[in-house]
């Protein structure tokens, strides 16, 4: 036994799934993967994955990936959310409702941490990818191999989140995980180190995603494209991407001082010793308010261009979204404390933060009359990226009179940790992140796969997302001022069960929503040939990536465009000016590379041994990723060369032939 | 053409009566709703529903012309409609947006000035004016129930808060347990209860009733059932309650809070005649110093509690 | 526009240069946030002394000041190295990161020494708040020495191997903006933590 513990640390048969729910779910998760190999094996698809996607540095396809991994976690946050709407519309007076408090606090722990971390971040960086070097007019990011450790830092940490349904257990100290509860003597088990280590790979991953997009932008910009002339999709990317830079270190290190103390008993957040656990809840706000901010200010972006482009008429205010958008990122930093003005700071402190929270609301209210300004005396199409843009209208403003509401300290007081709390925190993330990113899917989807996706069916789905999105949170505002709390598992007030039932059907009309989206995806991909983007401007845009051919080809542009305006395509195509100029050039294009995947999969043992306390694996994996880094970083032959005359040969079958799917 | 038109209307027509009555349903049944935070039954808390009242008109005040504008332009500017005035070129308009960053700046300076007063005349931690003598009860979240110290009577209770109307009540809060947050909706808002602090909460009620208690941050497993009642009852009954606690055979002596602070869940309500001298500081001092400390130091330690019992209270 | 053509090449070396050295810089600022962090940890929680020893009972300022001047003195041979690589001398390039990286190996093992010392006097991090933030804020520093090193270690072997390459000249310049970059942050060190301490 002694044996045992030396080489497998806290690692033993106990770390199975012990109850009903979590064994079916930890059987789920294994058959899903075991048939996933299985069928790629039966396919021989294994190297085709390992050449063309896995070891790939090319951005769109790094997009997909994050993307393909967003929707999967999606499903499963999903799957949560409807644990949860069960156990809450059941389990009132006598009844206990279909699971324990303990695993219903392990759900709520997982479905914020997955949704803000690996659905949302997992889109955003997916969006970008795809977009990003398009719209900039670059065949690359700054750091192609940088992006490729990012994303498999993200996929590790994806991995090590859905490893408790399997071995151990998740954190059940909700998605922030506020010591004491969180420290060793309170969360003996190893989900708060789960919890740890997920974030902490796909925040590195994230961090330096943000460094890659910051130098992508500043240095990669086709020539001519000055700054003031960038698409707002990109400006808001920057503006985002600087925030990352700024918020993650923090996040590094309050998720390292966490886990210094739960391992080497350590005393930053303790109780006793001499910890101070406000300090702990500071660190966390100080990243945790910009990281919603950096989530929506690139869906601000997404919207900008979606109204443009379907309005048929120049943004209205450029200047003005960009001084919005910088004046929300800089504040959002100094907001931080009204996540816990219930903690006791003195009536000044709470009243400044107050004060400062509600000053976001104009800058983002400027927004949303800019917006409502370019479709002003324009030509506006719906298509569905437009209904999208409308849900989110109404309910983003309605969030954000809710936000106003409990940035005033003697309100917070009383809804605090409350449902209007969580209702309102789901109105601007559902509302505003996700509902952006929707948009910005079905926009550039043809550009990167080369036909457009079913517009009824997007339609169908955006209407029944903003209509279940009020069904279910309609009810939880009104449960939070009758004082219903967030978390609980379990309630003896009756009068809250019919509210809490609604909310349940709310959640079913926005689980069609996700079927009508899974619809959708499925029937595109087989009417392909009927939907297929010829031109490469499906939309009729405004920016450059709408004038390369789509699916864009893995070079982007076989010869750089230059730029003299602000919607330079939109420009060209008014002036005439269709014809391409064709000079080619050589171009050096990035080698594919395994380093990333492996760099990753050694970060990945780390994190596992350092949740099960097993030195040696930990020791492995430290070495492995230093050596794989230092063995990557002294290759100075990573790039290969496509001649000019080969260059114009693709450039010119693709021109001739239509596009290859 | 003139046919579709006609459609166009009359279905427009029935989406808002459609919408009309659901707005209607909804609000009769909210109508029908206990909601606490609607219904204070406290000073503070009538104050804080006062401000959120305030807060939603002002709210509305631009919301509304948002919702109307966005359905006005959407509909206006669809592709269908010809007629409509198309500039495709236009791309800002100084006076406009002047206009749009005032109007917001003005309401939030509104409602600046209003939530630096509100935030300094609602601040927990400031007593409640009143010729009354408040009543001082400590509060101590553990796992997971509330232990309610009434330190001049020198009885405690578990779960259940009793106290006189019309009378400030001084709670003075920590906690022998992870984080949790003490909240009483009719009463007025929340302050965090933490190990080795303590926070302060100023309340009283105005009307007798039983109102809810509970914890509302997640402290772990048997959260959900750490409510307590809080009972306000007039002057009278509170000095008979008092006299029912004192008649209790349960004392709180140290050993019994250890016994107490353990973890359990859906504790009952239990009153204890009498408790440990010092026990709230007690409870606090443990966060404060090492357990397993050498002699010297716990004789120290003890002085210095015994120093300040002699000064104190 | 032909003349932009010309000089693809030569612009795109250029580019890359100065995008690494902006990358660079840009991982310096979050790790400045990073250490900023520690910092303010350490400024919190540096009473919590939890009865146990306080900055002042502990540190051994003539060791900490023989540190300081080691650390420094790597830094201005790391910049000898870099004009010597300049002017192109192999051998003085690598006389001189031989140098920088024992001074610095010497920082880390006095380092080393210094809280081997502390744990066995029992003043581990185990002990206090205020120890914990110290352990893990001069730790995190050291951390990044030790990566230095083995950074220059690799670096110096490449540079004894295939001599003054570009590439390997670019890495050199990112290294002494870290090297300097640690130092800085160990002045802070030695301001925040060891000097106010003992004042």
């Amino acid at each position: 036994m002694n044996l045992f513990a030396n080489i497998l640390g806290k690692l033993g048969p106990d770390a199975l799934p012990q109850e009903m729910v979590t064994l079916g779910a930890g059987i789920g998760m294994t058959l899903g993967a075991l048939s996933l190999v299985a069928l790629i094996t039966y396919l021989k698809r294994w190297t085709w994955l390992w050449k063309e996607w896995i070891t790939s540095l090319d951005p769109k396809k790094i997009g997909i990936m994050y993307i393909i991994v967003a929707v999967f976690m999606m499903l499963r946050g999903f799957a949560d959310v409807i644990m949860m709407r069960l156990q809450q519309a059941l389990s009132v007076g006598e009844s206990n409702g279909l699971f324990t408090a303990d695993t219903f606090q392990q759900v709520f722990s997982a479905h914020g941490t997955i949704m803000i971390f690996f659905v949302a971040m997992g889109l955003m960086f997916g969006i970008i990818n795809l977009v990003v070097p398009l719209q900039l007019g670059a065949r690359d990011v700054a750091y192609p191999f940088l992006n490729s450790v990012s994303f498999w830092l993200f996929f590790a940490g994806m991995i090590i989140i859905n490893l408790p349904m399997v071995l151990g257990e998740f954190s059940a100290a909700g998605w922030l995980a506020y010591p004491p509860l969180s420290e060793i003597q309170y969360s003996p088990g190893v989900g708060v180190d789960y919890w740890i280590w997920s974030l902490q790979l796909s925040g590195i991953g994230s961090l330096l995603s943000g460094i890659n997009f910051i130098v992508t932008i500043l240095k990669m910009r086709a020539p001519g494209m000055t700054l003031m002339k960038m698409p707002v999709f990109s400006w808001s990317v920057l503006i985002s991407m600087i925030m990352v830079i700024f918020a993650f270190p923090i996040l590094t290190v309050t998720l390292t001082l966490l886990y210094l103390d739960r391992t080497m008993g350590m005393h930053f957040f303790t109780a006793d010793g001499g910890g101070n656990m406000m300090m702990y809840v500071n660190l966390i706000w100080a990243w945790g308010h910009p990281e919603v901010y950096i989530l929506v200010i690139p869906a601000f972006g997404i919207f900008s261009e979606v109204v443009a482009t379907f309005s048929r008429k120049r943004l209205f205010g450029y200047k003005s979204m960009i001084y919005a958008m910088s004046a929300i990122a800089f504040l959002s930093f100094i907001v931080w404390l009204h996540h816990f003005f219930t903690m006791g700071a003195g009536a000044s402190v709470n009243a400044f933060f107050g004060i400062m929270t509600m000053i976001i609301g104009i800058p983002t209210g400027v927004k949303i009359f800019n917006w409502l300004f370019t479709m002003f005396r324009g030509r506006i199409k719906f298509n569905s990226p437009m209904i999208w843009f409308m849900g989110f209208v109404f309910l983003f403003t309605l969030g954000g009179m809710t936000g106003v509401m409990l940035a005033v300290p003697g309100i917070d007081y009383q809804v605090h940790n409350s449902l209007f709390l969580v209702a309102h925190f789901h109105t601007m993330i559902i509302s505003g992140v996700v509902f952006g990113f929707f948009a910005g899917l079905t926009y550039w989807f043809p550009k990167v796969f080369g036909f457009t996706l079913h517009e009824g069916l997007g339609k169908t789905a955006a209407w029944l997302w903003s209509i279940g999105f009020v069904v279910a949170f309609g009810p939880l505002f009104i449960l939070g001022l009758m004082g219903a709390t967030r978390r609980l598992d379990h309630y003896e007030d009756t009068g809250w069960q019919t509210l809490f039932i609604i909310a349940g059907v709310g959640v079913m009309i926005i689980g069609l929503g996700i079927v009508c989206q899974l619809l959708q995806l499925f029937i595109s991909i087989r009417r392909r040939k009927q939907n297929l983007d010829t031109t490469g401007d499906p939309w009729n845009g405004r920016t450059l990536e709408w004038s390369t051919p789509s699916p864009a080809p893995f070079y982007n542009y076989a010869v750089m465009p230059t730029v003299t305006e602000r919607d330079p395509f939109w420009e060209d195509k008014q002036a005439g000016k269709t014809t391409r100029p064709v000079k080619y050039t050589d171009i050096h294009m990035p080698k594919n590379t395994g380093a990333g995947i492996i760099i990753a999969g050694f970060s990945f043992l780390v994190g596992f041994a350092a949740v099960w306390h097993i030195p040696w694996l930990a020791t492995i994996g430290v070495i492995g990723a230093i050596v794989m880094t230092i063995i990557r970083l002294t290759d100075d032959n990573t790039e290969y060369t496509i001649s000019a005359v080969e260059l114009a040969k693709l450039d010119q079958a693709i021109h001739s032939k239509g596009q290859p799917v | 053409m003139r046919k579709l038109k006609m459609n166009t209307k009359v279905r427009l027509l029935l989406i808002a009566l459609l919408a009309a009555t659901l707005i209607s349903v909804t609000c009769w049944y909210i109508s029908t709703l206990h909601i606490d935070i609607l219904n204070p039954k406290g000073l503070i808390a009538e104050k804080e529903y006062n401000l959120l009242v305030f807060t939603t008109l002002l709210g509305f005040v631009i919301v509304i012309p948002v919702f109307i504008l966005a359905i006005t332009i959407a509909w206006r500017y669809r592709e269908g409609n010809t007629k409509a005035k198309y500039t495709p070129n236009v791309s800002g308009n100084r006076i406009a947006e002047t206009i749009w960053w005032g109007i917001p700046i003005l309401l939030i300076a509104i409602l600046s000035v209003v939530t630096w007063t509100s935030t300094y005349d609602l601040d927990p931690h400031k007593p409640l004016a009143s010729d009354v003598k408040p009543i001082t009860i400590q509060v101590v979240a553990l796992d997971w129930k509330w232990l309610f110290i009434y330190p001049e009577q020198k009885i405690a209770s578990v779960n259940l808060v009793q106290i006189p109307v019309d009378t400030p009540i001084n709670f003075v809060i920590t906690a022998d347990a992870p984080m949790n947050s003490f909240w009483i909706p009719q009463l007025g808002g929340q302050i965090y209860a933490m190990a080795g602090m303590t926070t302060k909460l100023h309340l009283n009620a105005t009307e007798k009733g039983d109102y809810k208690g509970s914890s509302a941050n997640i402290s772990g497993e048997g959260f959900s059932g750490m409510k307590f009642i809080a009972r306000a009852s007039s002057k009278e009954e509170f000095n008979a309650w008092v006299n029912v606690v004192k008649a209790s055979p349960e004392h709180l002596t140290n050993a019994e809070y250890t016994a107490l602070a353990k973890p359990s869940k859906d504790a009952p309500v239990t009153y204890y005649s009498a408790t440990a001298d010092d026990l709230y500081d007690t409870i606090l001092m443990q966060y404060m110093m090492p357990h397993e400390s050498s002699t010297e130091q716990n004789v120290s330690r003890d002085a210095h509690t015994d120093h300040s019992h002699t000064e104190g209270h | 526009m032909t003349t932009t053509r010309l000089d693809t090449a030569a612009t795109q070396k250029h580019a890359s240069d100065d995008k690494s050295q902006l990358g660079f810089w840009i991982y310096l600022m979050t790790d400045c946030i990073l250490f900023g962090s520690l910092f303010a940890t350490y400024i919190v929680l540096h009473n919590n002394t939890f009865g146990g020893p306080s900055g002042n009972d502990i540190f051994e300022m003539p060791a900490v000041l023989v540190e300081t001047l080691l650390l420094l003195t790597s830094s201005f041979t790391c910049g000898l190295a870099m004009i010597a690589m300049r002017q192109r001398s192999k051998k003085f390039s690598l006389f001189w990161l031989g140098f920088t990286f024992l001074l610095g190996l010497a920082f880390l093992i006095m380092e080393l020494t210094e809280f081997n010392l502390l744990i066995s006097e029992g003043y581990s991090w185990q002990r206090s708040g205020f120890l914990s933030a110290f352990f893990t804020l001069v730790g995190t520093h050291g951390l990044h020495i030790t990566i230095g090193l083995l950074w220059l270690l690799v670096m110096g072997w490449k540079l004894f191997k295939h001599g003054l390459t570009a590439p390997t000249v670019r890495r050199f310049n990112l290294f002494s903006m870290f090297w300097h970059f640690l130092d800085i942050i160990w002045i802070f060190i030695f301001t925040f933590v060891y000097l106010m301490g003992v004042l």
